[in-house]
């Protein structure tokens, strides 16, 4: 009881700090927790996301991090046993509401995942699937524009403008995380969840990805799962510290990467672990 | 404070640490030899301050080179971070420290010839044992850590500089009254300036160390009492 | 650089500790000795599949031929037609004597005469070289046109199995003549006809097209050819759709508890119930409770879809279970709805392994027998269905009842059967390879 009136008191002065700063909440959660069948995984989540904000997520394999981040588009609700308490909102409202549709849901709040995962189709099916089946493209020459922009947000037009028709899953692994983000983007969401982009590319391509998602803060709200500090340190304003289930520390990143208020975010992000 | 998971990266702070430790040390021998040296006076003393200060300057060298292998290699975090950026910059003011009291040393055999009086030496030796304490304080608080004994030891800076102005005066007082000792006292007043500077460089020094241990900056104010800019009465 | 000796560069190879003994020799002979066994056990295999070929083969490929004799039958009126009645009695061309006629034109072609009272001994014997097809072959020809009574055309009529056996060398004529159903006299005709190239043998139609029939040389698998075809037809559009559907609704929408595992279990259990139980199962149901005829194909359909099912449903949840989860969260990640996922992602990187399995599935069931032997489906059907409620056979049924027959011509038919049946399983199996060629998508 007390940690918990603890935590909550947290999100109160947090909030006082976005508000003076002017900054929009996009996404809140409150005591979020969530049950895989009887285990536990995750244990009263307090955290604000920020409007045009990149927000990043971290600690050790298994402490939750991934759980929240998928609880935030409900890619948990696909999980049999998975069982989400507490509340998130999205612009206010509650997203686990009975109002709220899942899939009008995940349109706004798309997902970039850890593997890149794109459909066996073309380049251009890829990207314009999402538009296609949301109805967002009323003629072929709508769609063109859609998919050529989404690909240019996404700095990959210029690499593959002359095979638009060739399958999405030639291109080489940086290009492909790319497109699936360029894919996501299509769809005009509010908010991007990225499940760890880049553990699967290479350097180059990290910081490409990197570099596109500095851009993308611009118009989208990011939330980004990464197990490298340093691109958290990099590409983050904001830095979410979870452990064994718990938020430990949320804070500007400056702050979380040179002097973090909590012991284990000390000792996580210096590698005195374990 | 555990240890990190990769040992050897606690090799390479621990050899950064000693060899901050190492410079505080000769830092705190060479003010010392130098203020020996101008009191007593001993010129051989005094050429022994000016060959180590070649000594410190190979050790801030090795010890740049150390910090910067282990950014490159180890991409410290947080407190990692911090103290090794805290000892590249302590080394930096050791090293002046170092430069300083060579250049009091350098002065022995130009103060040497006029004979001082007394009263002066005293006031300078008594300047020359606050700013060792501070020396001598900086790496006790910091091997303590503890952030409050630094802030203490910044503040107490403060007596230096009272203590300076003071020196100051009785060495224009004593230009005043003859001619002929204007030489030896402005070589005097240099040395009186150099060891205030070196308490200046441990007030850094602490700062730095206090940044290392809390993470936060100490607020740029702080009490400034030297009034040699202020005019003189005529005494 | 380049003139310094490589020899004297001046580094030093490092030195090689003492070799240890870590059994590489007895690992490497393990090896060989374990492939060994497994070239073994695969010259076993393929020795019996070629023994097995070669068996049904060798016995069967002469039934793709048959043994015709070319005839100069004249359709006298006399004969068909003696009261002069065929205008007013239908019946008259459908019952007259028509191997009579293909007796005369044999006994004309050799050379005997039909009306000399000392030949009936042998004309019985001419009679014995024709088969009684030709009634049926002749009466057709009339019927379809009544005009050609009176001519005289040129037919090739079968020659009776008896004879076909002989010609093809497969009765031994060294035997007394009195222990053979070919004569000495049938033996000179028959050397006769073929010297002069009316006797030959002929590409065995009616394999294809005949339907049952008591003497060999009229026997064919037309029937069981259409009833085999009705029954695929019936277990791809019946266990296909249902299958897929049942496999689409535990795979990816059943919430995962201990009923869908109960089901599971039970699936997998279905699919090793011995085939002869869902011939009961088909026979009580299907013809006893819902009246449905017997013998019929659309009922062996029935029993083959339940039986096929299994098969495919586990075929199925198992391509779909190999589709990588990430293209199920790709496409749900950008707000597809679990069906769409589905049937846009999913089922297209699926089908592959759903066509093999389904395919599998109708060869398993087109090679099934038991079943079909309950539900009354190895009746002697003469006629083609012409719907799938009417009697039919199967072809594996087909064979069953031939190889029960004794007639010399009758075992080779059984192993043209075979082959024929092996052909057409070997065709689907090749379907099988080439869809699935076609359609794997990389991902």
């Amino acid at each position: 009881m007390n940690v918990m009136s603890e935590t909550t008191l947290e999100n109160a002065v947090n909030e006082k700090v976005a508000a003076a700063a002017n900054e929009r909440i996009k996404m809140r959660g409150e005591k979020v927790g969530v049950f895989y069948g009887d285990k536990q995984a995750l244990f009263d989540v307090d955290l604000l996301v920020r409007q045009n904000q990149v927000t990043a997520l971290i600690g050790p394999s298994g402490c939750g991090k991934s759980t929240f981040l998928r609880c935030l588009n409900r890619m948990n609700d696909t999980i049999d046993n998975a069982r989400v308490v507490g509340k998130i909102t999205l612009d206010g409202e509650d997203i686990y509401d009975r109002d709220i549709d899942v899939v009008e849901l995940r349109s706004r709040v798309g997902m970039v995942f850890q593997k890149p995962n794109p459909f066996p189709k073309s380049i251009y099916d890829n990207i314009a699937y999402g538009p296609r089946i949301h109805g967002l493209a009323r003629s072929k020459a709508d769609m063109d524009a859609v998919v050529e922009s989404s690909l240019k947000r996404a700095g990959l037009f210029n690499e593959v403008k002359d095979r638009l028709n060739e399958p999405g899953t030639g291109l080489s692994g940086g290009q492909q995380q790319r497109l699936c983000i360029a894919r996501a983007i299509a769809v005009s969401p509010e908010v991007i969840l990225m499940d760890e982009p880049c553990s699967a590319l290479d350097p180059i391509a990290t910081a490409r990805v990197e570099e596109l998602i500095d851009e993308l803060r611009e118009n989208y709200t990011i939330v980004i799962v990464t197990h490298s500090m340093q691109q958290a340190a990099r590409v983050s304003q904001r830095t979410a510290m979870f452990h064994l289930g718990n938020l430990v520390e949320e804070g500007p990143t400056e702050k979380m990467f040179t002097n973090p208020d909590d012991k284990r975010t000390q000792d996580y992000i210096t590698g005195r672990f374990g | 404070m555990g240890a990190h998971t990769v040992t050897a990266f606690d090799e390479d702070l621990q050899e950064i640490e000693g060899l901050v430790r190492d410079m505080v040390s000769l830092a705190r021998s060479m003010v010392d030899e130098a203020t020996q040296s101008l009191i007593v006076p001993d010129s051989a003393l005094a050429q022994r301050v000016v060959s180590e200060d070649a000594v410190m300057d190979s050790l801030q060298r090795r010890l740049d080179d150390r910090a910067i292998t282990l950014i490159g290699k180890r991409q410290p975090m947080a407190q990692d971070l911090r103290a090794i950026v805290g000892a590249i910059r302590m080394a930096g003011d050791l090293e002046r420290i170092g430069d300083l009291a060579k250049n009091i040393a350098k002065r022995v055999d130009a103060v040497g010839q006029s004979t001082m009086p007394r009263e002066l030496a005293r006031s300078i030796e008594d300047m020359a044992e606050l700013v060792l304490e501070q020396v001598q304080g900086v790496i006790e608080e910091y091997s303590a850590r503890s952030p409050e004994g630094l802030v203490r030891l910044r503040d107490e800076d403060e007596l230096i500089d009272v203590r300076y102005t003071s020196v100051f005066r009785e060495l224009l007082t004593y230009m005043m009254e003859d001619a002929r000792n204007i030489t030896a006292c402005t070589h005097l007043l240099f040395c009186a300036k150099n060891l205030e500077r070196i308490g200046d460089h441990v007030t850094n020094i602490a700062e730095n160390a206090y940044y290392v241990l809390t993470g936060e900056q100490l607020p740029v104010h702080r009490p400034k009492q030297d009034e040699t800019g202020v005019p003189v009465p005529a005494a | 650089m380049t003139d310094i000796p490589f020899d004297q560069a001046g580094a030093v190879d490092a030195v090689a500790p003492p070799r240890r003994d870590i059994g590489i020799q007895r690992r490497y002979r393990a090896e060989r000795r374990f492939r060994l066994y497994g070239l073994i056990a695969i010259g076993i295999g393929i020795f019996f599949l070629a023994a097995l070929l070669f068996t049904v083969v060798r016995g069967g490929y002469t039934a793709f031929w048959q043994t015709s004799i070319n005839l100069a039958v004249s359709f006298d009126p006399d004969v068909i037609d003696a009261d002069g009645k065929r205008d007013s009695d239908p019946n008259v061309l459908a019952t007259a004597n028509y191997p009579l006629l293909a007796r005369n034109a044999l006994a004309t072609k050799l050379g005997i005469d039909v009306d000399a009272e000392g030949n009936r001994a042998e004309l019985r014997l001419l009679s014995g070289m024709i088969s009684q097809g030709v009634r049926t072959q002749l009466r057709d020809m009339v019927l379809a046109d009544p005009s050609i009574i009176g001519t005289t055309q040129n037919v090739w009529v079968l020659a009776a199995a008896d004879v076909d056996s002989a010609h093809k060398g497969q009765i031994d004529l060294s035997v007394p003549e009195s222990r053979r159903k070919v004569k000495d006299k049938q033996v000179g005709w028959m050397k006769t006809l073929t010297a002069d190239g009316t006797m030959i043998e002929r590409f065995n139609r009616g394999l294809f097209t005949f339907g049952a029939s008591s003497r060999p040389e009229t026997a064919g698998m037309g029937v069981a050819l259409i009833g085999s075809l009705y029954m695929m037809l019936i277990v791809l559009v019946l266990a296909l759709p249902i299958g897929v559907a049942a496999s689409i609704y535990l795979e990816e929408f059943a919430p995962k508890n201990r009923w869908t595992d109960l089901i599971e279990v039970n699936i997998n259990n279905l699919a090793a119930v011995p085939s002869i139980v869902f011939g009961l199962l088909g026979l009580a149901v299907f013809v006893n409770f819902a009246g449905l005829p017997r013998s019929a194909s659309l009922v062996g359909g029935l029993v083959l879809t339940l039986m096929t099912l299994p098969t495919i449903i586990i075929a199925t949840r198992a391509a779909l279970k190999a589709v990588p989860p990430s293209i199920r969260s790709g496409a749900l990640g950008i707000g597809a709805s679990r069906m769409q996922t589905v049937f846009h992602h999913v089922l297209p990187l699926a089908a592959p392994g759903i066509l093999t399995g389904t395919i599998i599935g109708l060869a398993q069931a087109l090679g099934e027998t038991a079943p079909l032997l309950l539900i009354g489906m190895v009746a002697f059907v003469a006629d083609y269905p012409a719907t799938p409620l009417d009697p039919a056979t199967a072809l594996p049924v087909q064979i069953y009842m031939w190889a029960n027959e004794a007639e010399r011509a009758f075992v080779e038919r059984t192993s043209g059967a075979i082959i024929i049946l092996l052909l057409f399983l070997a065709a689907m199996n090749l379907a099988a390879i080439l869809l699935r060629r076609r359609f794997e998508r990389r991902w």
